[in-house]
Order: structure tokens, then sequence, then C-alpha cells
């Protein structure tokens, strides 16, 4: 995975509340067995107009957000399906952090897993961010995730809060698998007891004749 | 005494394996279910890291999404479709994953097929890549959606890390009118709690309407717990499940489901347990609902009239209201019952079992679907298909009318060719109303199935408890 260290860029505002999954990224081009490549439909619907030309009224086709590494977005970002596409395809075209007041659960995980970093902060404190982002080439914005702060425009730092465990696999790109792997004697004490405890799940699923 | 336990906290107990660092666990994850769209990238990532499958006998395959529901032996047209489902095909091979074939008469969409089968079970922890995952919570398990990433670390450890959820109680209770079905009640709640009010949050539901509704009404409810943002939904365990479970092809027989069943009666809530939050409705005032906007918290009585953002005080909710409306071609204070329709669709994980399919069929039968309107049904899977095609309900449904269609997702995301027309406007069964879901530009009302009939023969929204 993508390691998350610090990040510069460009803030794009997308104020509205209930950005969904479906929004982020259409279920047509779900059907991909790739997780790259996907930038091209982020946002399509919205992005792009029925003859394909780019609509010019949307945010990410405007000048510097042309080049936007973060955005700020409204409550309950990326909510809906379990996609992982959606961070697919925001990590693809360039997008590293999400701001918003609160993000749905699933797509919440899905982040941490691609090295995208959403942030939850309160309404009031999203709302000054968002007056940042509305700044154009001065939308400007530094997060660091070692000392969780975000730093404004005029220099004014912004604390937030990360849970240690993700925070520690971010800063060092982990593989959480690998992690996972090393508790492999907790894993299988636990088997050996629920299959006592439990005895009809296992061996439960034969192939289908 | 031991502290009461709400159901949530006991299947989560019983399968934590170790903490993992600040309010975070390793869980053990029971049966993990698995489709054609969500995995690819999964299978691809064990393949790059030499790892293997670790419990394929709590692993089972599917493909629902992209099948076609019409001239199945004609195999998959759409190359992008057909490349997902062979590639599912050959990983399934290659690591050993039981499969349930497209031509298996147990073929249908995951979510329905887990519990037909018996493979879902009370206590349980169940995940799949997707979210609708919350339906086998209704068995009293503990079932929730993933992303892919997480497909890909229980495929290889079995286990998830996962933060601790809050607990929510929804509590319903009194009988349902007459034409009032678990859609409504579903869409009520989530009326009223919003796309957020579950966030954090597994979400419990409670009292006697839940008590006395089917395990088809219940699956409808908690499918669409994640419409409400929460992590989960559940209803406790009772005789109806038991009922239910029982004699299922994957359901425990002899002494392994007495045993079974003495484990499954100690996991309901304890009198007393702990709710972080809770919200109740009176069943009795439950009306048959519609979502008018696009997202799923944006329902109204069918009695009620499209919102006028004018009555709305908050900058950020009206400014969604006004983009839903234009979206949806709406226009303020129009009554929902005079909405045309072009298109409906009877099917989804929400509501494409046997009971729906009766509920629409009695609309349906000795009526005409109206002109102009094309009107589908999907049963979920081949089992619900062949159990209706045993009451005739293929009959009425044909008749009068509507289309038969072959087992699978279809038209609730569109991945296969069941798409609708630009700009059409749809009365839908299933749980998601977003902005080009359903085909570029299609406004979906979404609704119970007995009322997608109404509208199917009225060519408009339509209040079910006209047509009698």
């Amino acid at each position: 995975m993508e390691k998350f260290t610090q990040l510069t860029g460009v803030a794009a505002p997308m104020p509205a509340i209930n950005i969904d999954t479906d929004k982020i990224f259409p279920a047509i081009h779900l059907r991909t067995i790739k997780r790259t490549g996907l930038a091209k439909h982020l946002f399509e619907e919205i992005r792009f107009r029925a003859d394909g030309s780019e609509n010019p009224d949307f945010i990410l086709n405007q000048g510097p957000y042309r080049q936007a590494k973060i955005i700020v977005a409204g409550d309950n970002f990326g909510c809906g399906s379990s996609r992982e596409h959606a961070p697919w395809a925001l990590t693809d075209f360039g997008i590293s952090c999400v701001i918003a007041p609160s993000f749905a659960d699933i797509f919440y995980n899905n982040c941490f897993k691609n090295g995208l970093l959403p942030i939850a902060l309160p309404q009031d404190v999203v709302d000054q961010l968002m007056e940042d982002a509305k700044k154009g080439a001065n939308a400007v914005l530094t997060v660091d995730l070692e000392s969780q702060t975000i730093t404004r425009p005029d220099g004014e730092r912004v604390p937030f809060k990360v849970e240690a465990f993700r925070k520690h696999c971010l800063l060092n790109g982990l593989d959480d698998i690998g992690l996972t792997e090393q508790k492999g004697a907790e894993i299988a004490a636990y088997e050996e007891k629920a299959r006592l405890a439990r005895p009809w799940q296992f061996g439960m699923i034969r192939h289908e004749a | 005494m031991a502290q009461p336990r709400t159901l949530f906290d006991k299947i989560w107990d019983s399968h934590v394996i170790a903490p993992a660092g600040e309010g975070t666990y390793l869980l053990y994850i029971d049966l993990h279910l698995c489709h054609e769209v969500t995995t690819p990238q999964a299978f691809e990532g064990l393949k790059l890291a030499g790892r293997k499958v670790r419990r394929p006998d709590a692993t089972i395959a599917v493909a629902d999404h992209n099948i076609p529901t019409s001239n199945r032996k004609a195999g998959i047209d759409e190359p992008e479709s057909k490349l997902q489902v062979d590639t599912l095909e050959r990983n399934v091979v290659e690591f050993g994953v039981p499969y349930i074939p497209i031509d298996s008469i147990n073929q249908g969409i995951v979510h329905i097929i887990g519990p037909e089968m018996g493979l879902s079970q009370p206590g349980m922890t169940i995940v799949c890549g997707d979210s609708h995952t919350a339906t086998h919570g209704a068995l009293g398990a503990l079932a929730f959606g993933i992303g892919t990433s997480e497909v890909e670390h229980v495929l290889a450890t079995q286990t998830l890390i996962q933060a601790h959820a809050k607990n929510m109680l929804v509590e319903v209770n009194g009988s349902l009118g007459a034409g009032v079905s678990p859609k409504d009640v579903i869409l009520a709640i989530i009326g009223k709690i919003g796309t957020a009010g579950g966030t954090g949050h597994v979400i419990e539901y409670g009292g006697s309407t839940f008590r006395s509704m089917s395990m088809e009404g219940r699956m409808t409810v908690c499918n669409m717990a994640i419409e409400s943002g929460a992590r989960a939904g559940l209803v406790a365990p009772d005789e109806i499940t038991f009922e239910y479970v029982k004699g299922r092809a994957y359901a425990p027989k002899g002494g392994a489901w007495e045993q079974a069943l003495a484990y499954w009666k100690t996991l309901p809530s304890d009198p007393g347990a702990h709710f972080d939050k809770k919200t109740s409705l009176d069943a009795g005032q439950i009306a048959p609902h519609i979502t008018w906007g696009t997202n799923p918290e944006q329902t109204a009585p069918i009695t009620a009239r499209v919102p006028d953002p004018a009555d709305i005080d908050d900058p950020l909710k009206r400014a969604a209201v006004e983009r839903a409306l234009q979206y949806m071609q709406l226009k303020p204070k129009t009554p929902l019952v005079e909405i045309p329709v072009q298109r409906v669709f009877i099917g989804s994980c929400t509501n494409s079992r046997i009971e729906d399919l009766r509920a629409a069929a009695a609309i349906a039968r000795g009526r005409k679907v109206a002109e102009g309107v094309r009107a589908m049904v999907v049963p979920g899977s081949g089992l619900v298909k062949h159990q209706a095609e045993e009451e005739g309900l293929d009959r009425v449904f044909l008749e009068a009318g509507f289309e038969w269609r072959e087992p699978g997702c279809s038209n609730c995301m569109s991945m296969n060719p069941d798409r609708a027309m630009k700009g059409e406007r749809i009365a839908s069964t299933s749980n998601r109303n977003f902005e080009g879901r359903q085909g570029p530009g299609a406004k979906t009302h979404l609704m119970g199935p007995a009322m997608a009939a109404a509208a199917a023969v009225t060519g408009r929204l339509a209040d079910v408890r006209q047509l009698g």
C-alpha cells in the first residue's frame, strides 16, 4: 500500500451532503477486474456532459482544481455501496485526502486500505476549510499525519483525530494481511475453540456437484 | 451477575480473537459470500502474494450482478460482464472455493440464496463484498458489507480488523395496516432517522411488529439497514427464525440441530441491555411509502405531495432537496399519486423473495400493465422462480403483461443489460434511488412489491389500498 505521511495540495470544495458511491463511481463501470486506471470514470455523471465533453460547472474541471489532491465535502461522504472502486478512482485521479463532517463506515474503512486519508471534523471546522477551498489557486492545505494537523492557507493549524492502528499502517504503508498473519497461532487457537463450541459450522460448505 | 448484553454484543464477544489496538479487534468470520464484482482484485492480490484461501468450507461464490435475465443459454453478450464472470469461474477453480454455477437452480442473488440454502444462520459473523450483506441480519447474524481489500483479508485469514460499533435499537410496535408491507416499515424508519442515522452503529430492530413479521419481511428490513448508514441490522432469532432455517440444505441436522438450537436461543438481547441510541415508531401510523428524491431518506407516504424546498430552513438540506427535485423533474407540492411512470422493476435483494412475488401478483391478477409501461419481474433465485411457477404466479404476471425473467440483480444497479432508457421514471422495489443507478438519468421511486405492481397497472405512482 502507498504510504501517507504529509500532503500539500489544492483542496476542492464539494459542499453537497450525502455524496454517494454511485456518484463517485457509477455502477456500470464496476465491470472491471482491475483496480487501476479508474479515474476516467470518477464522478462521471456530473463531471461530463451527455456528449462526453467536460461539464464546466463541475469543480474538478475548473483551473487549479484539476490538480486537486484534497476534497472538502459535506456530511455522510461515501454513503451507499461497499465498492472499493470509489477510493481507487479518487486516488487514481490524485486525491489523497477527503475532509468531511462524517463518512459512511465502509467507505471510511476502504480509504485506509489505499493510502487515502479520510478526516472527520466538526461541521464548523469543515465550514472554515470549505471557505479556504473556495480560494482557487490559493486553496492550498497541508495535511500532516504524524502530527495530525491540517495547516490552512493563513498558517493556522487544525488538529484531527485518527485511530492509532490505522495511522501506523498509513504512515508505514503496511499490508494488514501480513500483520494479521503474524497472529496465526491465535487464529488457529480460536478456530480450535470454535470447532468445539459450534461444530456444525465447520466443513459446512461442500462443492456443488 | 454478568452485565446484560445485546444480541450484537454477544455475537461480537464470541468472535473476538484478539485486540488489534485502540478500539479495534481481530474478528473471526464464519461465512464469506463472494460474487463476481468485488472479488477479482482480491483473488489477484492473493495470487501475487502466494496466499491461499484459508477456509474454503466457509466460503461460497455465485455470479449475480452481471447475469442476463433472459435467454440465459445464449451466454453473456457484454464483454466486460463476461470477463468478470469468467474471472470468478477461473478463480474458484484455482483457489478451491465452492461455486454455484449459473445453470444451477440454486443460482441467484447472493443475499437471497444465503438464507434460502440455510448457509446464513443465527449467531454467525457473515461478510460479503457488498453493502446489502446486512440482509442476513434478519437471521440474527452479524452480517455486513466490506470492501475488496477486506475481501482479500478474509479469504487469506478468515478474519477482519474491525472497530467496535455502537448499539442502536429501533423499536416498532403494533400491527401494520392493510396494504402496508415491511418495505414501508423500513422506508418509514429511514425517513425518520436519515441516511446517516445509523452510522457507526449496529441496529437491532425490536418490538412486536418485527416479532410477528415473516423471515422474508425481516430480510427486507435488514437489507436496507445500510441505507440508514448502519454497519448492520439485526432481528433477534426466535421460533419464526428456527422454523425458517430448519431443513434447509446447509442447516445443521439431527444432534447438531439440537446443539445449534440451544446456542441460538441464548442470543437475544438480555433485558436491560444498553443501547447507545434508541428510536421508536408506531406501526399503525405507517402508510405505504415511496421515495420522491435521490437518497433513501427522501421518503413520504403515498398520500403526500412532493415537498417544497421553501419549507426547509437548513440551507444544506434545502440545497439537497432542490437538487433532488431538479434531477427527478418534480414540481413542489405535486400529489405523489399524479406522477406517471414508464418502467416498473420488481426484484433485487430487497424484494424478490416468494412473499414479495405473491404480494405483487395479488395486485397484478386480472389486471393489465398500463399502456406505455414496461414492467419486469425478476425472481431472486432459481428456487424462488421455481416455487413461483409451481404456484402459477408466472402466469398471473405474464397474463397481466409483465415480463417474467431469470434470477439476478438486474435493474437494481444495471450491470447487466436490464437498464432503464435515458431519463425513464421507474417504480422499483430495490434499495437505492441514487442518481443514475438504474440507468443514465433514470428517475427511481422506491416502494414495496404490491405498490410497484399498482404503479404498473395504473401507469403512475398509486396507493395500493385503493386497488383492493
